[in-house]
Parts: structure tokens; sequence; C-alpha cells
């Protein structure tokens, strides 16, 4: 009898712990959706572009007049529209809720110079190629030189706010691109570095 | 921390955490209530004040930013006296039903005839993206054009 109870007890025990410990890991994995690990391998150019393709990137690189918004990439709510100058509509601006860095009270993301990419810089639905050849497009690209092209990329806060982007109105951390910053930084370097070749996929 | 701002038209200091919403130190801490707190997410305009004449979701606007700025609420549109064109057109048409809302509008529409000051249907749904439960837009689209001719009038007369 006292061997069952004894048997009982310690079944117990191991349970409750597995059980505990199921619950630390399962909301550890709720609260950072992204890892620090880079999930991508391969050359700088492929680094580079899994995060330029990232839902950070592109949902400010509409290709209409709309941004979008959310891990779903829907239009932005409220009608919310480009302007003639990429910071909305005259009494509607994208600072009317975006201030300089995020807001964990609103879930309201920041970063200096919230804006819409101009529209020569529309990178929804191209590929990874295209959006390359735009970036390198002085026509598309805002007059850019490469190096200036390097620069935006690797140290524009805006463009660096993606590994920083808060939590939703519902206090979930957002999503951040596949590959982490540093990493990221070196590859955009090494890329234009080795001449800014755009492969042919 | 001391942050310090204007709020219609009166110097002020307060010492709260800089990460505040506006919102919240405009009507817990300064005690100025027309200022409606509605989502708490930046969505449906009730929080609705101007920072420097532009419009701020105030939920979303932590006090830190306001710094040295010039904060304008419902109360210092106008006056009982002096009525600011927003308000004596809401008045005309009888915009409001619950009123909860209203604030937030009026000081959105304020921003928007500053700017546009003949608007269009098309800009007025382009610019004026709050939400009203009690669905009082029509009167509100009519209140729009409504104040943005009696803020033409005033101007041509103070010219």
């Amino acid at each position: 009898m006292n061997n069952k109870l004894l048997y009982l007890l310690l079944t117990s025990m191991f349970v409750g712990v597995v059980l505990v410990f199921a619950n630390i890991e399962a909301e550890t994995n709720s609260q950072t959706p992204a890892t620090e690990k880079s999930e991508v391998e391969g050359a700088p150019f492929d680094k580079m572009m899994a995060v330029l393709t990232h839902k950070r990137c592109v949902n400010c690189h509409p290709s209409s007049d709309y941004p979008r918004q959310g891990e779903d990439r829907h239009v932005h709510n409220f009608g919310v529209q480009r302007g003639a100058d990429n910071h909305g509509m005259p009494a509607l601006r994208c600072e009317s809720c975006h201030q300089h860095e995020n807001n964990d009270f609103s879930g309201v993301p920041g970063a200096p110079e919230w804006s819409l990419a101009p529209r020569s810089m529309a990178w929804e639905g191209l590929s990874r190629v295209e959006i390359a050849k735009s970036m390198l497009d002085p026509t598309k690209n805002g007059g850019r030189t490469l190096e200036e092209t390097v620069h935006h990329l690797t140290e524009h806060e805006l463009v660096l706010w993606a590994w920083e982007p808060g939590v939703d109105a519902n206090g979930n951390p957002r999503e951040k691109p596949p590959v982490p910053k540093d990493e990221y930084i070196e590859a955009v370097k090494a890329w234009a570095a080795a001449g800014a070749v755009i492969p042919e996929k | 921390m001391k942050i310090s701002f204007n709020i219609n038209g009166q110097p002020q200091t307060v010492d709260v955490d800089g990460n505040t919403p506006l919102l919240w130190v405009v009507r817990d801490v300064l005690h100025l209530k027309g200022t409606k707190f509605g989502c708490g997410k930046a969505a449906c305009g009730a929080c609705t004040l101007h920072v420097e004449g532009e419009a701020v979701r105030s939920c979303s606007y932590s006090v830190k930013f306001a710094e040295g700025k010039r904060v304008t609420t419902i109360e210092g549109l106008g006056t009982k006296e002096n009525l600011h064109p927003v308000q004596q057109a809401w008045i005309e048409e009888v915009v409001p039903q619950c009123g909860y809302c209203q604030p937030g509008f009026m000081m959105a529409t304020a921003a928007l005839i500053e700017k546009v000051p003949n608007p269009t249907d098309e800009d007025i749904d382009n610019n004026i993206v709050n939400i009203c439960r009690c669905a009082t837009y029509y009167r509100m689209r009519k209140a729009i054009h409504r104040a943005a001719e009696l803020n033409q009038s005033s101007k041509q007369i103070d010219q």
C-alpha cells in the first residue's frame, strides 16, 4: 500500500513538473515568435533579399497608394492613404498616429520619418531580382548611388525599426525579419563590396 | 520627468512618466475632460486633439513628445462668446446624438478646414476617419461643409 502511495505521489510530481516546463516553453515561444538565429542560409544576396521581401519592409513599399499592415499584410485600416508627400493626407498624417518610437500602450508602431516609400520604390509584387534592380536604378531609387543605397539599407532608423517592431494592438510582438540585424547589415555590405551583382533568379 | 508645453494658450508643466499618453495627462492631470478615451489604439479618433495645429491621436502620443509644443483641446477651440466655426456648424446642424465621439470629430474637422479650406466629400472621406457609433456621419458631413463656409467667411471679415 505504502509503495503504491509513493508511486502515485512521485508520478503526480513528475507530471506536474513536465506540465510547468511545457507551459513555460509555450509562453516563451508565444512571446518571441521571431528567432534571433538566422533562418536563411546562402550568399549575402539571399540573406539581404530575405529581409527586403519580408512584410516589415514591403508593407511600406506598396505598389498602390495604400499602406499595408500586420502579419497578414492587409490594407491599412481606416482607408489611410499615401498623400502627396508619402506622409498621408493633409489632415490625416502618418504622424497623427505614428510617433518617433513604438507606443506599447496603443500598439501603434513608430520610428523617425515614418512614411511610405515613394511610389517609384514600390516593391510589392516584384520578385527579389526585380527589387534589387529597382534599388540600383537611380530613376527609381531617388537618385541614390550604391553607397547611398547601402547607407539607407544599413543605417536608416526607419529601416532598422524592422528589428525593433514592438507589439501590436493586442500586445503581441510583431514578427521580425528572418535574418538577425547584424548578419543582414554584414550581408548588404558584402554584397555591395563584391560589385552588387544581381543573380538571374 | 518634468514636461512643459502650452495648452489652450496657457503654459503648463507636468511631472509624470514621459511615456504616459498625452490623453491621460490632459484628462487626469490637467482635468480637461473634453478629450475622450475611446479605443486606446489610435483607431476611433475620440481622443483627437491638436499638437502644433496637427490632429493627433492623443491615446497614442507619449506626453514627452509634447515638450515645448502647443497643444489645443476641444476646450481651447473656441469660447461660448466666440464659437469656433466648427462649434457653430455643429450647433446649426444638430450633429451630436450621444455626443461622446464628437470632440474628436470636431478637432479633426478643425484641422481639416485649416489645410483644405473648401473640402469636397472625397476630402472629408480621406481625412476624417473617426468612428461614431451613433452613425451621425450624414449630419457630420453637412456640418463639415458648413464649418468650412463659416471659416472662410470669418477669415474674409478678419481681412
